[in-house]
């Protein structure tokens, strides 16, 4: 199987840090395909960057070549590696273009630049898109791409003004119904926050078994902590903290 | 949808190792990328050219001057989106007070911290200023400081490191990096050469016109360290507290 010249031989042994590279790229196009979720997404966005710029770095590999930094014995500033060295390793004065032998003796410098680059500015357009995510969640209480598409349907049909984009509205849910059962208790709970907070939260508390912070008034936590003493230890210690800095 | 979307991807994939075979083994002396002219070119006469050691710092700074220059206006454009996409927006969730974990800065903790960030920051000064002698440079130095500062907001809380490096004074010394760069490229130009054309610089340094370009870089270098810098540790300030500069992580 591995014989030479097959293909698994190509790719798994010879050219295995290409294949590697787009095992890896083929993960973040997935991700950026497939994924609902839109922080996915981004994950996907820098799995397939990563991919890019392993794959730029591998190219400028040079078997016997260094790094892209002169050695003391070409650096133009170095004279000192030169006076301790034996004089008769051609001792140079002042900077001389490097021969194509010596050229041969360093990597080639470009790929790094091109990826420092890539990597500063991938930084930053992460930051960007994330974001824009948070917007995103702000305004729709959602980071699901199909809930978002929904939302977005819905505002679209409510805002519109012509009957025939009405209709089509109107079919897209039957098709999907699934998905739209569940951004429909999804809706239904998001609608009852802002009218109903306490009894939102209430609800919650009896039957959410997760801890829960709860939003004001120390008091009232420890009211809370005593009500139900099988809770766990990392609540009450959030809440004791909380009332040390508010009594701070 | 998910089927066709692994289709596509199985079949990028395949296409993507047949092109693998095509490539030059790992390591390959012979490959194009070591013997481009580009890549001789400069790693012959960079010495030459600007007597800076590390060919990566020349190329970045010098060779590809234009480059670096739009790519740290590109870093102070996302820096500067960022926070205004997140500003404002008032008709914020009641929900996400839940969210908000209230806690002490941690004895340990804090006290490391304060033995730790004047090394980081002394470390991050030396990645900067030996750049173009040493593996470093401008963004990776930029990186360092504004990670100090992240840290300092990680372990105690954000208020804090907000006292040392206000929100405000962030984007100005984020444009000041970009005024040091392109002051530098402007002032060559107004010396007789071209933008960014440092070597025209010997005529107000007492250098000689390589000399001119090696500490031309060192500027320019500075002026991007301080770009990254400040927009690092904003786009940390504005991510993790959902832009309010507040109780976040």
């Amino acid at each position: 199987m591995f014989e030479d010249g097959s293909i698994f031989n190509q790719l798994l042994v010879e050219r295995l840090n290409y294949f590697i590279y787009v095992v890896l790229l083929l993960i973040g196009l997935w991700a950026m395909i497939a994924k609902n979720n839109l922080i996915k997404k981004l994950i996907g966005m820098s799995i397939f960057q990563t991919a890019i710029i392993l794959f730029y770095v591998s190219i400028g590999v040079k078997e016997g070549a260094t790094i892209p930094i002169y050695l003391s014995e070409h650096d133009p500033h170095g004279t000192h590696a030169r006076d301790e060295s034996n004089e008769t390793e051609n001792p140079v004065s002042g900077p001389q273009v490097l021969e194509a032998s010596l050229v041969a003796k360093y990597t080639n410098p470009l790929p790094h630049v091109l990826m420092l680059t890539a990597i500063v500015v991938g930084v930053a357009t992460l930051g960007l898109a994330l974001s824009v995510c948070l917007r995103i969640y702000r305004a729709y209480g959602t980071a699901e791409e199909d809930e978002l598409l929904e939302k977005l349907e819905k505002e679209d049909s409510r805002n519109a003004v012509l009957p025939i984009r009405q209709k089509s509205r109107r079919r897209f849910p039957v098709q999907k119904s699934r998905s739209v059962t569940q951004s429909k208790t999804v809706r239904s709970e998001e609608k009852s926050v802002p009218q109903k907070p306490k009894s939102n939260r209430r609800r919650k508390t009896s039957t959410n078994a997760e801890p829960q912070i709860p939003q004001s008034g120390s008091l009232n936590k420890e009211k809370k902590d005593d009500q139900k003493p099988t809770r766990a230890k990392r609540t009450r210690k959030a809440s004791s903290r909380k009332s040390k800095g508010d009594n701070s | 949808m998910k089927k066709a979307a692994f289709l596509l991807v199985l079949v990028i994939g395949l296409l993507l190792a047949l092109a693998v075979r095509d490539f030059p083994a790992w390591g390959d002396p012979n490959a194009p990328a070591s013997i481009s002219p580009v890549a001789s070119h400069f790693v012959a006469s960079t010495g030459v050219d600007t007597e800076v050691p590390n060919m990566v710092t020349a190329v970045l700074a010098d060779y590809r001057g234009f480059d670096t220059m739009f790519e740290t206006v590109v870093v102070f454009i996302a820096g500067l989106a960022v926070v205004s996409i997140l500003r404002g927006g008032s008709n914020r969730r009641t929900r996400d007070r839940e969210f908000v974990v209230d806690f002490e800065p941690d004895l340990i903790v804090t006290n490391t911290v304060r033995l730790i960030v004047p090394v980081i920051q002394i470390f991050a000064f030396y990645v900067l200023a030996h750049g173009h002698v040493s593996p470093g440079g401008g963004f990776q130095g930029g990186v360092a400081m504004g990670a100090s500062f992240i840290l300092i907001a990680l372990s105690w809380d954000l208020k804090t490191a907000l006292v040392r490096f206000p929100l405000e004074s962030c984007f100005t010394v984020a444009a000041l990096g970009i005024v040091i760069y392109a002051g530098i490229g402007l002032l060559s130009m107004a010396l007789g050469g071209e933008f960014l054309d440092y070597a025209h610089l010997s005529q107000i340094l007492p250098v000689s016109p390589e000399m001119a370009r090696y500490h031309a870089m060192l500027g320019v270098e500075i002026g991007v360290g301080f770009t990254v810098t400040a927009i690092m540790y904003a786009l940390y300030a504005s991510l993790s507290t959902d832009g309010r500069m507040q109780d976040g992580l």
